[in-house]
């Protein structure tokens, strides 16, 4: 249930945030400081979602998922070398799977 | 036109990556649709659906998910003079306001070509994103045990592929994201799950100053696709004019 309060939460938000942009002055573009944080603040919760859910389950805990390290590595890797996104993902997901059907990880 | 459904196709792709971690994540089919449907914002969607994973509190969950969805608002304050849109009309655009709807739009020279790209856009992205959530979802449900598919990388290497082009925009940039990563590993221990990446907003507060950052930063031109950070499918889908500055070095 609490998933079903949260999906409906995050699509009214979401909605409003789209909604508010048709909606509200213009000018509201021009304040540096709400560009900015419009900006920035992406960056650094992508790159947080990145570290979290690399190294950890979900959880309290912080792990070391030996297979999705390497997974994420490769992911990394791939985009080094200007892979598409779909290389990309897939990249990651079957060294992760690889190593699994290997025994590590 | 045709660029609309190159886009729609490679966004289409992603909301496959969506479903299968969605159910993978624990969601329903039925709430893994629902969240297509409705909040229709792939970055969000994926950070609501990392937090369930772990049985996070999902409430922090969907204030992660609200804050990555904050960029629509900056799209659609440059898109409101253009689509000129009132009443349902705008009710419905709202709904629409995304990434690859607005670098399609801002990409256009005339007024009436935006609103086609956009509309046209907006048409193939709802009908792929949501189609393919559907197909990713019932497969994953189907199979059950993912893990030995390593899908759990593949949350990971969405959000890594989205914020690499950001990387490319100078040190700060880089900063923020070290220091975001830094703070949200240092909260996993001792916060409950979901509030970590909340945290890590705060590391904005080291962002490049507004006029400091060379390079035109200035006015007007480019903010749209330098937020481009949506869509899973950004970086394949190959026509997309808007995105000049994300042409990496």
């Amino acid at each position: 249930m609490t998933v079903w309060i949260a999906i409906a939460v995050t699509a009214a938000g979401c909605y409003a945030l789209k909604f508010a942009g048709l909606a509200a002055p213009r000018r509201l573009l021009d304040h540096p400081a709400v560009r900015r944080f419009a900006m920035t603040v992406p960056v650094a919760l992508l790159a947080a979602l990145v570290a979290v859910q690399t190294f950890s389950d979900g959880g309290s805990a912080l792990t070391a998922d030996t297979a999705r390290l390497a997974g994420v590595g490769a992911a990394a890797t791939a985009l080094l070398l200007r892979a598409p996104f779909l290389v990309v993902v897939a990249v990651a997901a079957g060294t992760t799977a690889l190593l699994r059907a290997l025994g590590l990880g | 036109m045709r660029d609309a459904l190159g886009i729609g196709l490679a966004v289409g792709v992603s909301g496959v990556a969506f479903g299968t971690a969605s159910v993978a994540a624990g969601l329903t089919v039925a709430q893994t649709c629902a969240l297509s449907l409705l909040a229709f914002t792939g970055a969000s969607q994926f950070a609501l659906i990392g937090v369930v994973a772990g049985g996070g509190n999902v409430i922090a969950g969907a204030a992660g998910a609200l804050l990555l969805g904050a960029r629509n608002t900056l799209y659609g304050l440059r898109l409101s003079d253009i689509l000129g849109v009132r009443g349902v009309r705008k009710a419905v655009a709202a709904h629409g306001v995304i990434d690859e709807t607005a670098a399609a739009a801002l990409a256009q020279p005339t007024p009436a070509a935006a609103r086609t790209a956009f509309t046209a856009t907006f048409a193939a992205l709802f009908v792929f994103w949501n189609a393919t959530t559907l197909v990713g979802a019932v497969a994953t449900e189907r199979v059950g045990d993912t893990s030995a598919f390593g899908l759990d990388a593949v949350g990971p290497a969405i959000f890594l592929a989205l914020v690499w082009p950001r990387l490319h925009e100078g040190r700060r940039i880089v900063l923020v994201a070290a220091v975001g990563a830094g703070l949200a590993l240092a909260a996993v221990p001792v916060l409950p799950p979901g509030v970590p990446v909340l945290v890590a907003a705060a590391a904005a507060l080291l962002g490049p100053a507004p006029a400091a950052t060379g390079g035109g930063d200035g006015h007007g031109e480019g903010h749209g696709d330098r937020t481009g950070l949506d869509s899973p499918a950004a970086d394949g889908a190959a026509p997309e004019p808007d995105r000049p500055q994300e042409a990496r070095p």
